[in-house]
């Protein structure tokens, strides 16, 4: 009987916390590869989640209630993805989620979070996610779609027709080759090479080589994020390659002309506006936002700003408003106001959601072609 | 023929890179029977401690020496670690190397972070131009600092007293006790050259590829190969295997596709192991039963 009592009474104990919790705070669950292969979106997001979820909480919460963020790191994990997404549902009851920073692991647990009605803004870049459209699946990042789109406008605008791809194997590299394998035909560009290196390689030499040698070459783009890019970079200066050279956005940071050096002289380079966000044109719209979010990043965390946290920062308060619209943690309801998202003023550009529209983001201000001179971005006009 | 040649020179090049990355294997295979799977964090251990020594403010030369001496310490702390469980299996022990590379991995997130860092080239950014092709000059510099390892090492298992108690202790670890040989220090002392090795190769690396807490997995992998294509266990071997992989995927690369580049590499493991078990220059030891 004692045993039974005490039981009854610590179920009761947990209960009654448990109500007491969930009427002070909002819980928002994040799924962020903050470690392993992915780390690179993952850190930068969950540091930009964590650090904004407190200046909001300090300055009062939402409505009256603080923010509670509950966050799982997958690793880059589709399972473990999989995994935390029913824990921060039928555990954490949390009332919309973040994340997951990957393509991969967002797919994976899309039926979940239909299943379950709770609102998801994911972090990743391939179109699939958000087209067809899906009820509760938002995501505001821009795909590597607009970035192929955007090297080939430059490119056509140059009159370069002929373009060799050197792609890293891994999964950015991968999906970025075949969206820009796939758009290429619409602007009358052709690709006469199609090169590929392991994302760990220390030299590519050989696949350079290759490509100096065809005749038919204009212009070189190389998708890839990590090392290998400046490898590539290093390696087709030193071969002296005379075709103007293309990054993507897998690089659009310090870091990688830190890292190449004076070979990334001329390089152009595709990317999301924030890196350049103290010299856009004050008409940009976001340039306010973009520009605070990068001081205050690069204070705080005395690293340089990429654009993936900038993801997680208009994700948060994407959500918040929401929130703050809906005056109610109700998911439904939160779903409701997060589609009627117009005129916001993100990191990544102006959003405007609509219900046959949840990616919202304006293809024109997502993306822009820099150049590196002197060492420093310069926007290409 | 401008364009094999090219192809070669950095088949070559990629080639002297595994080489000193497979070496490290070959040390301590040498002296124990185990393949320590941590060689490759070792790698990356002595590039990264030294970036981030030179961060701190450190002149060039004393961070070098330095992150040496931080390696071999974190190479008598994995014998330590052994010589605890010296009474399991030889699997067990490989295991615990395979173990204590992700521990390093992860301290190295913790300790350091997880960018990439690169550092100047010491011996100036340019390259060497050949024909039609260049080989950039901290390249040329890793392919002598490999090749003055690989001779100072034959000449120490060969005509070294030390040398040749450590070949002696791989023969036979009992008759070796019998005959004197400290075989603690004799293994500990492996693995801090084995360590110091690693950590000349992360250095020389790390102006060409950059470096950062998991660059260590695939150098791994790979000098693993080389060592295992050119025979454990003879220094010759590891440079042998090393040129045949880093050869190989350059001419696929180039003549084939890239896309293949790795299972060729992968592909010639396997074959070696079917028909040539011993590796190019290995002779299996014939065991007795």
């Amino acid at each position: 009987m004692v045993k039974n009592f005490t039981l009854r009474a610590l179920a009761l104990m947990f209960i009654s916390s448990f109500i007491i919790l969930s009427a002070s705070t909002i819980k928002i669950g994040a799924i962020v590869a903050a470690t392993g292969p992915a780390s690179f979106l993952g850190d930068p997001e969950l540091k930009t989640l964590q650090h904004y979820v407190k200046k909001i909480n300090d300055a009062g919460g939402v409505n009256g209630q603080m923010i509670e963020l509950i966050h799982y790191d997958t690793g880059a994990s589709p399972k473990k993805a999989v995994t935390f997404t029913k824990r921060l549902i039928n555990q954490d009851k949390v009332v919309a989620i973040i994340g997951p920073s990957t393509s991969g692991e967002t797919m994976a647990i899309l039926k979940f979070v239909k299943k379950a009605k709770i609102p998801l803004i994911s972090m990743a870049g391939a179109v699939a996610i958000i087209d067809p459209v899906k009820p509760y699946v938002f995501k505001i990042v821009a795909t590597d779609r607009m970035a192929c789109e955007k090297v080939m406008a430059d490119l056509k605008k140059r009159n370069l027709t002929n373009l060799a791809l050197i792609s890293g194997s891994g999964g950015f590299g991968k999906s970025m080759r075949k969206q820009c394998k796939a758009v290429a035909p619409k602007f009358g560009i052709k690709i006469v090479a199609d090169e590929t290196y392991g994302k760990k390689d220390s030299d590519m030499t050989s696949q350079l080589l290759k490509i100096k040698n065809n005749k038919d070459v204009q212009v070189v783009l190389n998708p890839g994020f990590g090392q290998g890019p400046a490898i590539v970079t290093k390696n087709y200066a030193q071969l002296k390659i005379k075709h103007p050279l293309y990054q993507s956005h897998g690089v659009a940071s310090k870091k990688y002309i830190e890292i190449a050096g004076k070979s990334s002289e001329g390089v152009r380079v595709v990317a999301p506006p924030v890196v350049v966000a103290d010299k856009l044109d004050d008409s940009v719209a976001n340039k306010k936002v973009a520009l605070a979010y990068k001081n205050e990043y690069e204070k705080t965390f005395n690293s340089q700003v990429s654009s993936f946290g900038g993801h997680a920062y208009d994700s948060l308060y994407i959500i918040v408003n929401a929130i703050k619209r809906a005056g109610s943690t109700n998911p439904m309801k939160i779903r409701d106001e997060i589609e009627k998202t117009q005129g916001f003023e993100g990191v990544d550009g102006v959003v405007n959601l609509s219900p046959t529209d949840h990616l919202g983001l304006d293809t024109k201000t997502g993306m822009i072609m820099l150049e590196i001179r002197n060492g420093d971005w310069t926007i290409v006009k | 023929m401008i364009e094999l040649f090219g192809y070669l020179l950095s088949g070559v090049t990629v080639g002297f890179i595994y080489t000193l990355v497979g070496l490290g294997f070959t040390v301590i295979y040498n002296s124990s029977g185990i393949i320590n799977f941590s060689q490759g964090e070792f790698v990356m251990a002595g590039g990264m401690s030294t970036v981030f020594l030179i961060y701190a403010g450190l002149p060039l030369g004393v961070s070098f020496v330095l992150a040496i001496m931080i390696t071999s310490m974190i190479g008598i702390l994995l014998y330590k670690l052994i010589s605890f469980s010296r009474d399991s299996s030889q699997i067990s022990l490989i295991i615990l190397t395979l173990g204590f590379a992700i521990f390093l991995r992860g301290l190295a997130q913790i300790i350091f972070d997880k960018q990439l860092h690169t550092m100047p080239s010491f011996v100036g950014e340019g390259a060497f131009e050949i024909f039609e092709t260049t080989i950039s000059y901290q390249a040329v510099l890793i392919i002598i600092v490999a090749s003055t390892i690989v001779v100072s090492l034959y000449l120490f298992f060969q005509k070294t007293k030390t040398g040749q108690a450590m070949v002696a202790a791989s023969n036979n670890v009992d008759a070796a006790k019998l005959m004197g040989i400290n075989i603690k220090k004799i293994l500990m002392l492996n693995f801090a050259i084995s360590a110091v090795i690693a950590s000349i190769g992360g250095i020389l690396l790390t102006p060409i590829t950059s470096t950062n807490y998991e660059v260590g997995i695939m150098l791994g992998l790979k000098g693993f190969c080389a060592a295992i294509i050119g025979g454990l266990g003879t220094p010759f071997g590891a440079v042998a295997g090393g040129l045949v992989l880093g050869i190989l995927e350059s001419l696929v690369a180039g003549y084939v596709s890239s896309e293949y580049k790795d299972a060729v590499a992968f592909v010639v493991l396997l074959a070696i192991l079917f028909f040539m078990p011993g590796g190019i220059f290995g002779n299996l030891k014939s065991q007795r039963v």
